[in-house]
């Protein structure tokens, strides 16, 4: 098999986590945590951190580290940190506990989780993640967090893809709203008392570094367009995912990759770009304008039952369709899993039979999800209550009644497990900088399970980075930095060009348009199936997209003022560099495994054919200028308790 | 489908502001009524005008960013619907639709559709919180919690922060947005130790930002998406007269 090809990137030094602890694997994090380094309280009031996010990881950061004594300023770009897009999540937050008796246990957590990355992701950290999830329950209740209860009184859980162990905590379908606002309000205590100051409606657009460490970051103030340099002595980017790198995906209008991208571009490895997760249960696009997807939750498929009619452009509506006449192909191919088998697994299966010519709804682009079995059995009140919001949502956009039509439903991005590379202390290559929640690449592997993201953004904000940033911030005060010394001068006037230069291009196509040119190509060529061909194509067509951006685009005038156009016409501008950098990352890894799907490495039914001999690594990829080959830099990943198997669902 | 759109302009928050009238074309009903506006942004871009400028975010009715009165009515004529999941095909063929921001004391105009809401987090930060720092709890089911608690307690919890119920009352009072917070704190075990100070505390903060008194309207939960009832205020002053010394 062709391994690598040269011209796209160049080969640097491998890496090693160097806080990557040892012995046994119960113990590890117990270890870590008594072995890091402690600021003395006097120290800790002197010591200033900025925590950019405010979602679930952003946000129990700052409360966290504010609780203990850190000076914090925290930013994000809306206007309240309460709506960071960790708001809009669904189903459920996974946790070891065994309330249920059903046999789950941390370590089979770590087990499921382990395997549904597909043996991408380090033991050591996942089973961290599983050891903590049962605090972050606790934490969680105690704050206030209105989960959903069983008649006793005791919290109720359901069951998620890749797992078959009931071990998801939910609140209705409203469970990251619930889960931000304990962990905002939480903030919102200590912003009233002083310990964090908080600045809405702030974008940052690059990083500070001074002799080598993170020591601020350069924002421009959405409303008076001004920019403004803060300073610090370390950096937390808790700045979400990059999927609207696609332009169509289920994130908020307003995620951006900028952050960490600007943080690349500084010398922080990016990891595993191309592991983005399409999420099989989304309501499929109706209209050319459409702006963004919306997810129906991984939790409907509990009690939904995915499937196609057995013939090909059948006309039929579905209740005419009868029972013989149906294929339940996810319960046909993966019997034991069913309709739960993980997402990667689901969305492929979907696009599968949809390509073969039996998707229905407009243009063949959707599959049944049918409740009507559910309905039966449950009775429509407990249907309504585990899913209400859910079914309303659907009814909105769709004006249909999921008890009375199957929903139809169609794979869209949804979450990215690339992300900047960090140790097993949460700490980048630019030391005092540190990423957490999905901003990072830490803990999901090639793919993500369901109901995990709130558990490792909660679990990196409330409990990891404040324990180990402290070992960094132990070797403080760093060397005294104010406004006028020259590497603040010299980024914050970097920034200012770079917002001149999108003013000053004045074109004729809209910041809109490039980014739907530039979403459809990563969904064509890096999407749900990728190919050596058209990855090449990809990388040859978006070096020039991005050059007549820079000579087209238009950008109303103006950067002193509130400009929503100019703070797109940033965003994506970063997208046009980050997404060459995952068709690199895409091209060069020739295996398939988890959410990466090339065509040229399956097996004799279709499945991701891993190659644990040339690709078991994580791919840290080193910037090297705007369309420059990066270099890769190889961190082994090494199993000594879950032992890489081809992965099965069947 | 065709519209003409009525739009309020105002340059900052120092310009005085007027009403611009706007044709949009080909309008699907699919569409939502921000896809809708997206459209003529990008039409306006394109002319060289300034694009209408407007809060928005998920787009799906959860983060509580987008709100404007449309017609008059906060978030639209459709009942428990965000001015984002607001979908074009309730409105008619060649209607006329006034679109303006958010009108309150405390919530300032930015620019055009765009308000200043940070109040609402000032009002949380006097004491719309449980008190229980990182890695202090007890195991999760130390406080079991009956069923009807935690239903009642979740339905005041949905509460998006959006402003509609503050822009929908006549006295600009923001009572629905306080008392649900207070409710969803206050039915709950966890929320007993703080619970009359939380509630005079967010209060006091609710009346020194200039929002007005509640005289039981009821404007408020018939514009709010979430449907937060109303009964949520007489809990809420039932807390503060039990807190009182
Ligand atoms: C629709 C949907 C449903 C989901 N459902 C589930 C689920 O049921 N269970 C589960 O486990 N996971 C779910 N996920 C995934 C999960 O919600 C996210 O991965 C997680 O919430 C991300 O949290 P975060 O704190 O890392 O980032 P976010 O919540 O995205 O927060 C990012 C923060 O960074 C700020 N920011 C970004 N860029 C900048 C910048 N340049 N300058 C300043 N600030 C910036 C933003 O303002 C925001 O405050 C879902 C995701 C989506 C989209
Ligand atoms: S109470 Fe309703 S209208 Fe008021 S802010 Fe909350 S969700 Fe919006
Ligand atoms: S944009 Fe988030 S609620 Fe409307």
């Amino acid at each position: 098999m062709l391994k690598t090809d040269k011209t796209f990137y160049v080969d640097g030094l491998s890496i090693a986590d160097g806080k990557a602890p040892s012995g046994p694997i119960e113990s590890r994090w117990g270890r870590r945590e008594s072995e890091v380094r402690l600021v003395s309280p006097a120290n800790k009031r002197r010591l200033t951190v900025i925590v950019v996010g405010t979602g679930l990881a952003g946000s129990s950061a700052a409360a966290t580290l504010a609780e203990l004594g850190y000076r914090v300023v925290s930013f994000c770009y809306q206007d309240s940190p309460r709506r960071a897009h960790s708001i809009a999540a669904q189903g459920g937050i996974n946790a070891a506990k065994n309330y249920r008796n059903d046999g789950d246990s941390v370590w089979r957590l770590c087990h499921d989780t382990v395997k549904g990355g597909d043996f991408r992701s380090r033991e050591s950290n996942v089973y961290r993640l599983a050891e903590i999830s049962s605090r972050i329950i606790d934490h969680c209740v105690a704050q206030g967090v209105p989960f959903a209860r069983e008649y006793g009184g005791l919290l109720d859980t359901r069951s998620f893809g890749g797992a078959q162990v009931s071990r998801t905590f939910y609140a209705r379908g409203q469970t990251g709203q619930q889960l931000l606002l304990g962990a905002y309000q939480a903030m919102a205590k200590q912003i009233g008392a002083g310990k964090v100051r908080q600045y809405p409606r702030t974008e940052m657009l690059d990083l500070i570094v001074v002799d080598g460490r993170a020591r601020g970051v350069v924002t421009r103030d959405l409303v008076t367009g001004e920019v403004i340099t803060y300073l610090a002595d370390a950096v937390v980017l808790a700045t979400g995912g990059y999927g609207n790198v696609f332009h169509l995906s289920t994130n908020a209008k307003g995620c951006n990759a900028t952050a960490i991208w600007r943080a690349h571009r500084r010398g922080a490895l990016f990891a595993n770009p191309c592991y983005t997760q399409i999420h099989p249960t989304c309501i499929p696009v109706s209209n050319d304008h459409q702006c963004k997807l919306t997810l129906m939750s991984e939790s409907l498929r509990n009690d939904g039952r995915v499937w196609v009619p057995t013939r090909a452009r059948d006309p039929r509506s579905p209740d005419r369709i009868p029972e013989g006449e149906r294929d339940y192909f996810l319960e046909r191919t993966y019997p034991r899993f069913g309709n739960l088998v993980p997402r990667d697994i689901a969305s492929r299966a979907v696009k599968r039979v949809c390509d073969s010519g039996r998707g229905v709804g407009p243009g063949g682009r959707g599959v049944y999800l049918d409740f009507a079995d559910a309905l039966d059995r449950l009775g429509r009140a407990s249907i309504q209550a585990k899913y209400g919001n859910l079914f309303q949502m659907y009814q909105r956009i769709t004006g249909d009644d999921p008890c009375c039509v199957p929903m139809r439903i169609y794979p869209a991005v949804h979450y990215t497990m690339g992300g900047l590379w960090v140790d097993y202390d949460l700490h980048s290559t630019i030391p005092g900088l540190f990423v957490i929640g999905e901003a990072n690449f830490s803990d999901h592997g090639a793919n993500r399970l369901g109901a995990s993201a709130l558990m490792q953004g909660l679990a990196d904000g409330y409990f990891v980075l404040p324990n180990t940033i402290g070992d960094y911030l132990a070797d403080a005060p760093f060397e005294e930095v104010d406004l006028d010394h020259p590497a603040v001068t010299a980024t914050e006037s970097e920034v200012r060009g770079r917002i001149a230069a999108l003013l000053a291009v004045d074109g004729d196509r809209t910041v809109e348009e490039f980014h739907r040119e530039l979403g459809q190509l990563m969904w064509d060529h890096c999407g749900m199936e990728r190919t050596d061909r058209g990855l090449r194509s990809a990388l040859a067509r978006i070096p020039a997209l991005r050059e007549e951006y820079w000579q087209r685009v238009k950008v109303p005038s103006g950067g002193r003022r509130f400009n929503q156009e100019l703070e797109k016409a940033g965003r994506v501008a970063d997208f046009l560099e980050l997404a060459e950098l995952m068709c690199v990352d895409a091209l060069h890894r020739t295996e398939s495994c988890g959410s990466h799907f090339r065509t040229e490495s399956q097996t004799d039914d279709g499945e991701a054919r891993r190659d644990d001999t040339n690709f078991g690594y994580v791919a840290a990829w080193e910037y090297a200028g705007v369309g420059r080959p990066p270099v890769l830099h190889r961190e082994e990943l090494g199993f000594s308790y879950f032992e890489p198997t081809q992965r099965s669902y069947q | 489908m065709r519209f003409t759109l009525r739009i309020w302009r105002q340059r900052d928050r120092d310009d005085t502001g007027a009403m611009v009238s706007y044709p949009v074309d080909h309008v699907s009903p699919d569409m939502s009524f921000l896809e809708m506006l997206d459209v003529l942004n990008e039409e306006l871009v394109r002319r060289g005008e300034e694009p209408v400028a407007f809060d928005h975010d998920c787009r799906e009715g959860i983060c509580g960013a987008c709100g404007m009165m449309i017609n008059g009515m906060a978030h639209g004529p459709q009942r428990a619907t965000t001015a984002c999941q607001l979908s074009m095909r309730h409105f008619a063929d060649g209607d006329t639709i006034t679109v303006e921001p958010w009108r309150a004391r405390p919530f300032g105009v930015i620019k055009d559709l765009v308000v200043d809401r940070s109040a609402f987090d000032r009002i949380i930060a006097s004491g719309g919180y449980v008190s229980v720092p990182a890695g202090s709890a007890p195991d999760a089911h130390a406080l079991p919690v009956s069923t009807s608690s935690a239903e009642a307690s979740f339905e005041a919890a949905v509460c998006i922060g959006c402003g509609a119920c503050v822009a929908a009352c006549p006295n600009g009072s923001a009572m629905l947005f306080t008392a649900a917070k207070a409710t969803h704190l206050g039915l709950l075990p966890q929320g007993q130790p703080e619970r009359y100070v939380r509630a005079a505390e967010m209060v006091r903060t609710h009346d020194e930002l200039g929002f007005g008194g509640c005289t039981s309207m009821g404007e408020c939960t018939a514009v709010c998406p979430k449907s937060i009832p109303l009964d949520v205020i007489s809990r809420l002053n039932r807390d503060l007269l039990h807190g009182q010394p």
